[in-house]
Parts: structure tokens; C-alpha cells; sequence
């Protein structure tokens, strides 16, 4: 162990005297004092080792003393030694930093009240907490076209303030690169490869851009209206499920402290917005794991292809058809648990409620930007209807419910609709890192020995603090079943690197896209890349599955019933039919 | 790793392009290398179409964005195709007061585009450019390596016939 005293370097800030960390920046070192310095194109988030410090912005400038004058520098990007002294909100400082953000505002749409991030943008905080009410500077603007061709990220470069934030997620965590800075000068842009439209990339769709873009650049298509439109229309029968970490963060949106679960309000907002059946998407997660656990069982069995993959995050497959077109056996045929929820909401369910399944609208709430992009996917169909025919976000179930005048406090806690309204808690953790795969793991033990598990929690696969690749061990009946968890695509890279290498010793794999899993989605209210909300967040997933007396998949009754009732067995020919699926060569 | 497909005569400077990466490859990492890669491409093509890009961006492992944002900062890079014979018309002082815009004109009337254009036929490219350093011989027009000191008016069409027929040198 290194000694205290050599990893702090004694500096002041605003004369302030603060022993920083050595190796830190004076924004680092000023957060830890309790001083804010505004910032726009930093972004570091350490646990999951986020970063982007291009020093572009220049919003961060504060003055430091060189013994002169005191020159401007950027605190992002000035690290702290023994005896710097620094004025963060000095005239010189607070001057320099106005003209700055007066100048991207000069170049920036003033819609703001129109704005889908308007009080969510970072840049009208800043222009809020700085005092501009004028902008003295005046000239050519750049105009851009709005990119809305996927129908799940919009891209509107004329509210960009080119931080890079998300050419830096996209190239750097998720190892995609659909974004660079492109052009030069006052014509530089942040666009794809020959400014093809978004839909035409090898973009996901993670949305992760989305999460960290500090203004209105880029931001999650909206499907409010058109739900609007068919929850007032008296032919359809609108049937709506949730996904499990919606209930993780939606409090957030209404005042609530992150980590609190908002289940029971948030079945109660629903059920206030009209929608006709407010169900679980937990429910198909447990179908899912019935279909995958025996699916994994035959491919150890019969010597299928090894490692299986997960295949519940349809940005992840995405990724798979473009950068690992030849990997594409190893996924799950599984549909995700949205998509086989759909399914089953226009076959099963509507024979229970005699409901003519053309007249079900099957209404997704996600955290998620990628699965509006599933939901488009033609192979997810049955019978000619999608099954699943709009996708709102967390933050979109939001504005609704905002927009319908509903007090979320007030709201009473009110239970799922029945039936595909029940869930095991090993549903719950579907919506963090790991709890695919932790939940794969109960009913593929316990549906393969016939033995109970003693210990339901695989503390191994959870949590993501300054870890990638998680691994567990399992043994059924002398064979050692070998598990590894990926969150973030570059991490995932390393496991399908391993695979094409033949070198892969897991038996099953769960990747997710988002840092973190779901929790961290695109469609998520924004945590402003704070590392303790999205703790908070898994916190809850974990909490409700450990509170639940039902906590195996196998075990659900109403999963039970449908197999009896509808489906037969698991993986069964009308289970196939209506549940699994194919991919799609796709390349880069 | 050459992508042999229907693209004739482009496909064969593609795999001129694949040779040079290949030599790069064999010499250590080509990491560090797109900006030479880029440079002998467009020495070889004469611009930079994006399906070239993407090829590059194929053999370097890069996303095609990352080349494209190269590409696109630079302004020595040209994903316009050029002419077979590129013609410069010097702007420099000295020409420019003895009538170097007039003879960019005609150019530009007889060939029928603009400076910075390339003729449909890409025969000719055009560009204006700053001081060759042939003061002596204003107004100048190099065309590829061959300069043309003192050119009138009149010489404009005669100089672009000599390329057209004599296939230049």
C-alpha cells in the first residue's frame, strides 16, 4: 500500500485549502470540495471508466495563478500539484466562462421552450446559472437537417455543441464509432460515416448518445401522440406492459429520490391513462427463461452451439449482425421478453379475454431507445401483426403522465392486471447487469437436477464497479456449467473476440448494451452520468426480487398455466412458432 | 482481403491500394497509418469515394465514420473525382494583374463547369491556386506536371484540343 501523504498534492481552491487527489483535475478536486464548476463536454464516470476530456468546450475555464496576471485554463483538463492555487468564480473567470457559453449560444436554436429537453439541458442551466440574458454576438449560423430516419435516436446537429460526449460512448464504450467529428471549422459537425442517415448505420441504437448528450442533439423519437390517439379510440383495445427497470428510476421523474420503487404508482399512472390491460413485461421474462433454460439444456445436451448468448437486448444483437455476422448461431433464438409478450398478448391472451387480435394495440414501456427499433423488426410478427406496435420510453410514460394532470405522490399502489400480469423476482433483475443470466441460472439448476437451489443469489454476476466481464461457476450433476456477463459493447467484443478465436470456455453468456443493463438504458430518466443513481437503481431490482416469495421463473403460476394451457412445453413447435426467432446478416 | 467484385477498372486500383496496406502491414501495426494510407489512395484514384473509405476502414479495423471524419478535415482530401488532366490556373499576384481571372473564365466557359468542377466526361478538373513561383511567365496555367507560361485568350482552346487529342503527356 502507497503511503496517504503521497497521493495528495495540497492546493486551494477560492482560498479554500483542500489536500486533492494526485492525478486529479481541478474539476475532480473541486467537486470533492464541494465547488461546482459548470461543464459541458467532460464527462467521467469512474466506476464503469466512462470519459471524455477533449477540453472542447471551455466552459470549465477557471483562473489560476501563475504569479502574474493568473491565466485561464480549462479545469477539466489542468491537473492539481502542491502549491496551485486556483479562483474558480473570480471576475476573469466568470467572464471568461460567459463569453463562452454566450457563443454557443450564438450558434444554438433559442426553441428551448419547444425543446423535447427543455429543464433537461445542461447547456440552459448553465446560460440559467450564469446570468446571460443577451447574446452579444451575432453572425452566420450553421443549419443542419434533423435526422429522424430510424424512428428510435433523433439526431438534430443543430443543437449540437460538438463536446463529443457521444462520439466518445459510441467509439469508446460500446466500440461501435457510428459518430466522428466531421469537417472542419465552423462547419464541423458530429455525423456518420458520409452523412448517411442513422438507419442505414451500423448504429445499435443503445442510445447511450442519447443519455450523455448535454443539450437537444440528440434525443429518443417520440411515440406519445400516436399513443394518445389509440388510447381514445374506442375499437382498440390497448393492452400496455412495463419492463422491469422502468419501476427502478420512473419515481425520478416526479421528485422521488433515485432508488425507490415506483411498481405500485406506476401500475396505478396506467391504469389512470386508459390503457385497457396494464400487464408485466416480468412475465414474458419468465417465459423467457423457460424457453432459454431448455434451449441451453438441449445445446449442452445434444452438442449444439456453445456458448449460448442471451438475447433479450436487441441493441446487442444488433451489434452481433454487423460486427460478428458469422457468430450470429450463437444467440438464443428467444425473442426478447417485449417482443414474446406481444406475441402472446395477440394469440394467448387475446383467446382468454375473446378479444379479436387485431384490435389489441400491444404498448411497451422500456428504458430502452433500441427496442422501439426492435418493435420494427418485420420478423416480429405473428399472423401478419407485429407484436408489439409502439414503444414509450421512461421518459416518455412521464410526460404522459404529466400531461394527463395524474399527482404521481398521490397515486395509490395498485397490482398488475391478471393474467401475464404475474412475475417471479427473478424477472425483476432482468433490468441490471447479470440478472439475465443469474435468473437463467435458478431454473436451469433447478429444472435439470430437480434439486433446490440453496442460495438463490449469484453474488458473482452482480454489480459493475470497475468490472466488465463477469464470471460464475455452476455444477449439475458433476459438469461445471461456465457463465460470463458482459454490460457495455466493448466488453462484449472481448468475449466474441474469444469465441471467433475458439476459445471461449462458457457455456452461456448474457450481454447487454448499456453500462450497467437496462437500469442505465437510453429511454431512462437522465442521471447526469452520476455512478450512485444508477447503484440506487439495481438497488431496487434486487430489492423487489428479494422480497418476492416467488423468486424462480419455473415456479410462476401463471407461466405454469399458459404452458398447459397454450403452449405445451417449453421450446415446443407452437413455442417456437410464436416465440423464437432469426437474425440478420447484416456487416458493417 | 482484397474484395474482388463487378467494379472494374476502380476494383483493379483497389487492390494497387490493398498492395501498398499489404507492405505497411508487413513493415509492423498499421496503427497510426490511415493519413498515408488516405494520401497513396488518393494519389492512385485521384479522390476518395466513400466505398474506398469503407474498404480502408475495413483493412485498418476502423468504424468508416472515423475515415470519413479524416477525409472530411482535411482539405487536401477530395471525394470529388478528379479529371484525367487537372488544371491549375495560377491566382498569384503577378498573374492575376495580367489577366489570370480572364483565362480562368474562359476556361471555365469552355469547358462548361466551374472552378473546383470536374467535366462529366472527367476529362478535366479545374482549380484556381495561389503562386507557383513562375512569376516570370504570368499569367501560368499548369495542367497535371507540364506548366504553360504566357497563355493568352486565345490559347485556352488550343491548350484544352492539345489534351483532348494528343492525349497530354
Amino acid at each position: 500500500m502507497e503511503k496517504t501523504e503521497t497521493t495528495k498534492v495540497n492546493i486551494t481552491i477560492n482560498d479554500i485549502k483542500i489536500a486533492a487527489n494526485k492525478g486529479d483535475s481541478v474539476l475532480d478536486a473541486a467537486k470533492q470540495a464541494g465547488i461546482k464548476i459548470p461543464h459541458l463536454c467532460y464527462l467521467n464516470m469512474h466506476d464503469l471508466e466512462v470519459l471524455n476530456r477533449p477540453a472542447a468546450c471551455r466552459v470549465c475555464m477557471v483562473e489560476q495563478d501563475d504569479g502574474r496576471n493568473g491565466k485561464l485554463v480549462p479545469a477539466c483538463a489542468t491537473f492539481v500539484y502542491e502549491g496551485m492555487t486556483i479562483k474558480t468564480n473570480s471576475m476573469n473567470a466568470l467572464n471568461a466562462r460567459r463569453t463562452v457559453v454566450e457563443l454557443l449560444l450564438s450558434d444554438h436554436p433559442s426553441d428551448c421552450l419547444l425543446c423535447v429537453k427543455n429543464l433537461n439541458c445542461d447547456l440552459q442551466r448553465f446560460a440559467m446559472e450564469l446570468g446571460i440574458k443577451t447574446i452579444h454576438y451575432e453572425g452566420e449560423t450553421t443549419e443542419f437537417e434533423m435526422d429522424m430516419s430510424s424512428k428510435t435516436v433523433v439526431k438534430d446537429s443543430n443543437k449540437c455543441i460538438l463536446c463529443r460526449r457521444c462520439e466518445a460512448v459510441c467509439a469508446n464504450v460500446q466500440s461501435v464509432g457510428v459518430l466522428s467529428g466531421v469537417g472542419r471549422g465552423f462547419s464541423t459537425t458530429v455525423a456518420t460515416a458520409f452523412n448517411k442517415p442513422l438507419i442505414e448505420t451500423e448504429c445499435t441504437f443503445c442510445g447511450q448518445c442519447v443519455a450523455v448528450c448535454p443539450t437537444g442533439a440528440l434525443t429518443g423519437f417520440s411515440n406519445t401522440r400516436a399513443i394518445w390517439e389509440v388510447l381514445a379510440d374506442p375499437d382498440k383495445y390497448v393492452v400496455v406492459q412495463v419492463a422491469p427497470a422502468v419501476r427502478a428510476a420512473l419515481g425520478e421523474l416526479f421528485g422521488y429520490p433515485a432508488g425507490i420503487s415506483s411498481t405500485g404508482k406506476m401500475v396505478a399512472a396506467l391504469r389512470r391513462l386508459g390503457f385497457d390491460k396494464v400487464l408485466d413485461t416480468n412475465f414474458a421474462a419468465d417465459v423467457t427463461i423457460m424457453e432459454e433454460s431448455t434451449e441451453l439444456m438441449s445445446r449442452v445436451k445434444e452438442g449444439g452451439k456453445l456458448p449460448l448468448i442471451c438475447s433479450c437486448c436487441p441493441s446487442w444483437i444488433k451489434f452481433c449482425e454487423h460486427q460478428y455476422p458469422d457468430l450470429l448461431d450463437h444467440p438464443s433464438s428467444c425473442k426478447s421478453p417485449q417482443e414474446m409478450f406481444g406475441a402472446l398478448a395477440k394469440s394467448y391472451l387475446a383467446q382468454k379475454l375473446d378479444v379479436d387480435p387485431k384490435k389489441i394495440v400491444c404498448v411497451s414501456i422500456m428504458p430502452c431507445l433500441a427496442k422501439k427499433y426492435e418493435a420494427s423488426r418485420e420478423e416480429l410478427s405473428n399472423d401478419g401483426l407485429p407484436n408489439v406496435d409502439m414503444v414509450l420510453s421512461t421518459r416518455e410514460l412521464g410526460r404522459m403522465i404529466k400531461e394527463a394532470g395524474i399527482s404521481f405522490e398521490h397515486l395509490p399502489n395498485e397490482k398488475f392486471d391478471s393474467i401475464m400480469g404475474q412475475s417471479s423476482g427473478a424477472a425483476d433483475i432482468f433490468g441490471t447487469t447479470g440478472g439475465v443470466l443469474e435468473a437463467l441460472l435458478r431454473s436451469y439448476y433447478e429444472r435439470s437436477t430437480g434439486k433446490t437451489l440453496e442460495k438463490l443469489e449469484f453474488e458473482s454476476l452482480r454489480g459493475f464497479k470497475d468490472i466488465g466481464i463477469k464470471e460464475a461457476v455452476i455444477e449439475i450433476d458433476g459438469t461445471e456449467i461456465k457463465v460470463a456477463v458482459a454490460h457495455e459493447l466493448r466488453n462484449a467484443r472481448i468475449l466474441l473476440d474469444e469465441i471467433r478465436e475458439g476459445k471461449s470456455a462458457y457455456h452461456a453468456i448474457e450481454i447487454m448494451a448499456c453500462p450497467g443493463g437496462c437500469i442505465a438504458g437510453g429511454g431512462q430518466p437522465f442521471h447526469h452520468s452520476s455512478e450512485e443513481i444508477l447503484n440506487k437503481r439495481r438497488e431496487v431490482l434486487y430489492n423487489e426480487d428479494k422480497v418476492k416469495a416467488l423468486r424462480r421463473s419455473h415456479e410462476n403460476p401463471e407461466v405454469l398455466a399458459l404452458y398447459e394451457e397454450f403452449l405445451g412445453e417449453p421450446n415446443s413447435e407452437k413455442a417456437h412458432e410464436r416465440l423464437h426467432t432469426t437474425y440478420v446478416k447484416r456487416g458493417v | 482481403m482484397a474484395e474482388k467484385n463487378k467494379c472494374g477498372q476502380d476494383c483493379v486500383q483497389l487492390s494497387e491500394i490493398d498492395v501498398f496496406i499489404d507492405k505497411l502491414e508487413q513493415q509492423g501495426s498499421l496503427e497510426g497509418k490511415l493519413i498515408a494510407i488516405l494520401h497513396k489512395a488518393q494519389e492512385i484514384l485521384g479522390y476518395l469515394p466513400e466505398e474506398v473509405q469503407s474498404h480502408i476502414a475495413r483493412r485498418l479495423s476502423l468504424p468508416p465514420a472515423k475515415v470519413y471524419g479524416v477525409v472530411s478535415f482535411y482539405s487536401y482530401f477530395s471525394m470529388i473525382p478528379k479529371g484525367k488532366y487537372v488544371i491549375n490556373v495560377c491566382m498569384g499576384t503577378a498573374c492575376f494583374v495580367v489577366g489570370a481571372d480572364k483565362i480562368l473564365e474562359e476556361f471555365e466557359k469552355q469547358l462548361g463547369i466551374k472552378a473546383g468542377q470536374t467535366t462529366p466526361d472527367r476529362q478535366f478538373s479545374l482549380y484556381a491556386l495561389r503562386c507557383v513561383g513562375a512569376c516570370g511567365l504570368a499569367p501560368v496555367v499548369v495542367i497535371n506536371e507540364k506548366m504553360h507560361g504566357k497563355v493568352t485568350l486565345k490559347d485556352v482552346s488550343r491548350i484544352i484540343d492539345e489534351y483532348k487529342e494528343g492525349d497530354g503527356r
